[in-house]
């Protein structure tokens, strides 16, 4: 019996140090060093809305954005997932013939491998430096803007994720249409 | 590539390993103090024991310890049973989260009770922040101090020493070890970008103009646990794939070292209770050498391009991209599959059941072996089943009383140790078999033919190992599901906990020889052959054939 006693009790003493102690703790280191992104890294507009975050992949369709990555949750905030799919499946594989098609990749003109291969979370806000380059034909023909207009907005956007530990740069897909449209309504 | 791929886990095992050392030190001062009642350790010790009441106090023996531990760990699934289950009435759920269904509840508080974390549900859909923190986090400190506290129990108890008091250790497992190491690790994580919120669902309206719902939380303080317990459970669904689990390089970098680095410490504690560094050391080398193997192979795997693609115009220059996050960098995932498993911590940061089919073999030997470098401290005392089987083995071959530590071991202990390892085999096994040939497994694949059967395999692998991590395409929130793997979870956690205590009361039961010439060394590098020999034949032959009916067979069949 005093076995369940010295339980209770403990059970009760770590609740309140790990459980509320430590939260609080952490929820204030949160809000004095990192409020923004201790919110979730939400963008906003200057009259409050919430655009997205830009941790979190949103959804392009129209020719005049870049496209993200595919996700095998239609990019769904709140129920995020991969295809958990094996890379030996042909529902991959069918999936990637819409992908080339949507593109109009050719032999000549590959698809750059990640805008055929889902994220691990289908959140995955990044592309890389290549993808971003590589959809840029497009979107300079659908806002008339000329080619390499695109390509240096891609270029000073792109950054490497882990400095020398890393090989190649990324671009962060929604920031990046976002100083898309700026300059779209530069002109 | 090849140089990134050398450098990134060069800088991400070598690195933790060397931290693991002072850890390793500050643990044996913390959970084994020389002067319990002076000093530091003395406060402490007025602290614990005015928590815990009188039965504090006191020496337990193995059973006593044993009782003690088994009892606590029955609260804990209590009490985070009634906290699931009431969630719908309790604070603290901005979102309305509603009632969870009963045997999904009974599998999650089994799951994080045995430091497993297996989930059957997506966090950002089923539970409310008060489930989520109260529920869950809290049983991954808790979990996570039971183990530590069962190896300084089992090192006490080879040193010769008094086994100790369940209830002080496991305070001093909780309070100095997991605590201060999860307030540096989560503040990290909040500088780096993690939510840490109490706020709800955030709404976006897209530049598409589409609504996009936001599922946000108390993410940071729950990541930090959740890695250095070894445990595994993600506050989301695709856990550490999620950007808000992960939203970095650095974050991923800091995460990868909290899998691996208190496991690691575990090692220098024991060897520090025990008196013995030099053993210590001989076992850390087998187990890195056995970690570094296998991530090896695993990102040697991984390179190969995805096989669906093959006859596409698509790039096939980085290596399989399909369930993998770009901002880690490529080598990252193969990394992680291996270092979640070879330590029961079982949080993904790539997708296991998308690597390519011999990758995806790794993280499963891993959780078969279980023991390089293990759960927090049950890694060890998994270690030290296969150290007395290799110890007994060796001791035969050349025709000596086997000793271990100068205690003699004989055929009971050797039992009881083999009974333990053997257990772990027929729960993987055997539980594959049942659900392969019924419709309780058949009907809830995500992938057809060899594939198929390696979401199976993974399945109990994850749950007998305590990993919990899943090739998570299995439609795996069923009853039969639920309440196996449930069942498999309780014995494979408690199972190996309580037979090496055993052991250790009876081998504490015998007068202890002072080692001499004629004694088996444990400290050089015969030793190290005959433990990787023993774990090789002991551990991995059990499950050559199943692996070559699911993984291997995929890879032969499938890539050219």
């Amino acid at each position: 019996m005093e076995l369940f006693i010295a339980s209770i009790r403990l059970v009760v003493a770590s609740i309140l140090i790990c459980v509320v102690g430590y939260a609080t703790v952490i929820w204030g280191v949160g809000q004095v060093i990192n409020p923004e992104a201790a919110a979730g890294s939400l963008i906003t507009r200057p009259d409050g809305t919430v655009v997205g975050s830009r941790l979190i992949a949103q959804k392009f369709t129209q020719p005049k954005y870049f496209w993200p990555r595919p996700s095998a949750v239609d990019y769904n905030g709140a129920g995020a997932g991969g295809s958990n799919k094996s890379p030996t499946s042909t529902d991959l594989t069918d999936r990637a013939r819409e992908i080339v098609a949507q593109y109009g990749a050719t032999a000549e003109n590959p698809l750059p491998p990640e805008l055929a291969a889902a994220s691990g979370g289908g959140l995955d806000p990044h592309i890389s430096e290549e993808a971003a380059l590589y959809q840029a034909p497009r979107i300079a023909t659908a806002r008339s803007l000329s080619q390499s207009q695109v390509e240096t907005l891609v270029k000073d956007n792109a950054f490497a994720p882990g400095g020398f530990l890393t090989p190649g740069r990324l671009v962060n897909v929604l920031e990046l249409n976002l100083a898309l449209d700026q300059v779209g309504t530069a002109q | 590539m090849f140089a990134y791929s050398i450098l990134f886990v060069v800088f991400i095992v070598g690195g933790t390993a060397l931290l693991s050392w002072p850890l390793g030190r500050y643990m044996k001062w913390a959970m084994d103090p020389d002067a319990p009642d002076v000093g530091a350790a003395g406060r402490f010790n007025v602290i614990f024991q005015a928590f815990g009441g009188s039965i504090t106090r006191a020496q337990q023996d193995w059973q006593r310890y044993l009782i003690a531990m088994l009892i606590f760990n029955l609260m804990m699934f209590v009490v985070s049973f009634g906290i699931m289950a009431l969630q719908q009435y309790l604070p603290l759920n901005p979102d309305g989260m509603g009632a969870a269904e009963g045997s999904l509840i009974f599998n999650t508080a089994t799951s994080f009770t045995s430091n497993t974390n297996l989930q059957h549900y997506s966090g950002e859909s089923t539970w409310s922040y008060m489930s989520q923190l109260g529920a869950l986090m809290w049983l991954q400190f808790v979990s996570a101090a039971t183990g530590i506290a069962a190896l300084t129990a089992l090192a006490r108890g080879l040193a010769g020493k008094g086994m100790g008091n369940f209830f002080v250790d496991v305070q001093r497992a909780s309070f100095l070890v997991l605590l201060p190491v999860a307030l540096v690790v989560a503040s990290a994580m909040v500088i780096g970008g993690m939510p840490m919120t109490f706020q709800g669902s955030a709404v976006a309206t897209t530049l598409e103009g589409v609504q996009q719902t936001i599922a946000r939380g108390p993410v940071a303080a729950f990541v930090a646990i959740k890695q250095l317990g070894t445990n595994g459970g993600g506050f989301f669904g695709p856990n550490s794939t999620h950007p808000f689990e992960n939203p970095n390089f650095w974050t991923n970098a800091i995460e990868l070292i909290s899998i691996i680095i208190i496991p690691m410490a575990c090692v220098w504690m024991f060897g520090r209770i025990i008196g013995r560094m030099r053993h210590a050391t001989v076992v850390f080398g087998v187990m890195l050498a056995l970690v570094l193997t296998r991530t090896a192979f695993a990102v040697y795997f991984e390179t190969a391009p995805t096989q669906a693609f093959a006859q596409l115009p698509i790039e096939q220059t980085v290596g399989n991209l399909e369930g993998k996050e770009l901002r880690f960098g490529t080598t990252s995932g193969p990394t992680w599959a291996v270092l979640t498993t070879s330590t029961s911590n079982g949080s993904v940061g790539a997708m296991h059941d998308s690597l390519n089919p011999l990758a995806g073999l790794m993280p499963m030997i891993g959780m078969w072996l279980n023991e390089d470098f293990g759960g927090v401290g049950v890694g060890m005392i998994n270690m030290f089943l296969y150290i007395l089987v290799g110890v007994f083995i060796a001791g035969m071959m050349v025709g000596r009383t086997p000793e271990y530590l100068g205690w003699r071991v004989e055929a009971r202990e050797v039992k009881l140790a083999l009974l333990a390892l053997l257990t772990h085999g027929l729960f993987i096994l055997g539980g594959t078999a049942i659900f392969a040939a019924t419709p309780w497994g058949q009907d809830t694949l995500n992938n057809i033919g060899p594939h198929g059967f390696s979401e199976m395999l993974y399945e109990f692998s994850s749950a007998s190992a305590n990993n919990g991590s899943g090739f998570e395409g299995l439609g795996d929130n069923t009853v039969p599901w639920n309440v196996a793997t449930g069942i498999v979870m309780l014995l494979a956690r408690f199972i190996p906990i309580i037979l090496p205590l055993a052991i250790v009361g009876s081998l504490m039961t015998k007068r202890r020889t002072a080692e001499s010439a004629g004694t088996l060394g444990v400290e050089d590098g015969t030793f190290a052959g005959m433990l990787v020999a023993t774990i090789l034949v002991v551990g991995a032959l059990t499950f050559f054939p199943a692996a070559t009916l699911g993984p291997v067979a995929e890879h032969l069949i499938y890539m050219n």
